[in-house]
């Protein structure tokens, strides 16, 4: 069986093939059950009904649909949830860059356009999987507002690209503990590395030739470890661009004491 | 942070788990890792209490994983131990981008092994110059360019291959996420001062064994094809790092080993 737990045509309705999960952890419990299904190529559809029981406005929003200003988005759960978190801040990259590159910010190089437009090539390739993979989980297309950002200078643009690219690896980096499916968690990994060289590609532009591409600001000095940070905590960071609220209240979270 | 269920599967088959943890009392552990802390700290905290109470009884695959996580950082660490001592090889900027990764690289082997305590692996001799194939690697500024090229690109591809093999610690797993992405800048910017795009186009870079970047090209996930009108191949492939497998790793490393 080659079939991606995610390739699946989910039902109107998705039926659990797995047993009802207990009270104790969603997540944990689901994993134990999740080699069994993914041979049934079920695993995403069980998970999301298993956990929620009526989402607020996705999964069913449909790749294809635009949400409204002020529309309350569920991301959903289980990994249906993370991948649809993933592909929000996905969307959300993108339009940036997409302003970007649409018109240059004033006195930009040959080398600072073609870096941009393969940071946009790429993250559409990101996008595009997202949207592909999730199909009719996908959340809508966001509603983005960058007034905030001036796209005629240098340093505002490169400071939100630069914001952007660590934001989206501490997302990745915090993400991957939340996901059930390992090949869920493979595909994230494959993207991560990534994002973390858009990090340090931009942060080389906005201070060249400094520490700043690995700096002490993203990864703590002592323990070389870079930033991971957790839904809750990156969608209000991303929010200041998105007119949407994203709901990350059903996804997977950490356990705490 | 899934310690609590760390600690529950480990009790399953160790009833001594929470002997050998008495001096770090379920309740002081779990509180020590509380909401706040779990954010930033919990991975380092968990693991090592975690280990603190284990000895060498972390589970094997886990212990094999971090082992062989640790080799790789002890020759980073190394090489550019070495890089930084050598006399007018490395200077003005290179030096400024050097020392910051020689930290973190030092910063991962102390990380690693701490976390392994005795299970940990000593740290092996290496011959950078891979048995001749790379000569003067400490005095040619190109060749060790090109040497630290290949091993941040091999260290990326190889944290990558082991995280799912990590999916039933979320505290390990997320170390070694928050690592692979350091891993990731290193080589972007290692790129940049060889003069190359800080991402991985096709699978080759000049000089570069070709073992290093073998699949790398690859466009195809989950049988999605992310090859899209518009969109020049090449660039569809430096969207995508794949992974590589311990044994693909080893291939490439093995020549380093004296």
């Amino acid at each position: 069986m080659k079939a991606s737990p995610l390739q699946q045509q989910p039902a109107q309705k998705p039926v659990s093939v797995l047993p009802v999960v207990p009270l104790f952890s969603g997540r944990r419990m689901f994993m134990r059950y999740a080699g069994v299904a993914t041979a049934t190529g079920l695993v995403m559809s069980a998970c999301t009904n298993n956990i929620i029981p009526e989402p607020l406005a996705g999964p069913g929003g449909g790749s294809t649909a635009n949400a409204r200003i002020g529309d309350v988005i569920d991301l959903g759960s289980g990994d249906i949830g993370v991948l649809n978190y993933a592909y929000a801040l996905e969307q959300a990259e993108l339009r940036f860059l997409e302003l970007v590159t649409d018109n240059f910010y004033d006195n930009a190089t040959d080398v600072e356009k073609q870096v941009f437009l393969e940071l946009r090539n790429q993250e559409i390739t990101h996008r595009e999987f997202f949207k592909k993979v999730l199909g009719s989980y996908a959340i809508p297309t966001l509603t983005l507002d960058y007034s905030s950002v001036n796209f005629r200078n240098r340093d505002s643009v490169l400071d939100t690209a630069m914001a952007f690219a660590d934001l989206a690896t501490s997302a990745y980096n915090g993400a991957g503990q939340l996901l059930s499916n390992a090949t869920n968690l493979a595909i994230s990994g494959i993207i991560v590395s990534v994002e973390a060289r858009h990090a340090a590609a931009v942060r080389e532009l906005r201070y060249p030739n400094t520490t700043s591409f690995a700096g002490d600001d993203v990864i703590d000095p002592v323990t070389g470890l870079e930033v991971a940070r957790l839904p809750n905590e990156v969608v209000p960071i991303a929010s200041k661009f998105i007119k949407e609220n994203l709901s990350t209240a059903n996804l997977p979270s950490p356990m705490t004491a | 942070m899934n310690i609590q269920a760390i600690i529950a599967d480990l009790s399953k088959t160790d009833p001594e788990l929470y002997d050998r943890l008495e001096h770090v009392s379920r309740r002081s552990l779990f509180n020590m890792i509380g909401r706040k802390a779990a954010q930033v700290a919990a991975p380092l905290v968990a693991m090592a209490a975690v280990n603190r109470a284990y000895g060498q009884a972390l589970p094997q695959p886990i212990v094999d994983v971090l082992n062989f996580a640790l080799t790789l950082e002890y020759l980073e660490a190394e090489f550019y131990n070495v890089g930084m001592d050598s006399a007018g090889l490395l200077t003005g900027t290179a030096r400024t981008v050097y020392g910051q990764i020689q930290k973190h690289e030092n910063a991962h082997v102390k990380l690693l092994k701490d976390t392994l305590g005795t299970a940990a692996v000593a740290k092996p001799a290496f011959d950078f110059t891979a048995k001749g194939a790379f000569p003067n690697p400490f005095s040619n500024y190109q060749v060790y360019l090109t040497l630290s090229q290949a091993f941040e690109d091999t260290g990326v591809r190889a944290y990558k291959g082991q995280a799912p093999a990590l999916i039933s610690s979320d505290p390990i797993l997320t170390t070694a996420l928050r690592i692979h992405s350091v891993e990731a800048r290193h080589a972007a910017r290692v790129r940049m001062l060889r003069g190359e795009k800080p991402w991985v186009t096709g699978n080759t870079s000049p000089g570069v064994p070709s073992a290093v970047y073998a699949g790398d090209e690859s466009t195809v996930h989950l049988e999605i094809s992310s090859i899209i009108q518009g969109i020049p191949v090449e660039q569809s492939t430096q969207a995508w790092d794949e992974p590589l497998s311990k044994e693909d790793v080893l291939k490439i490393v093995t020549p380093f080993l004296a």
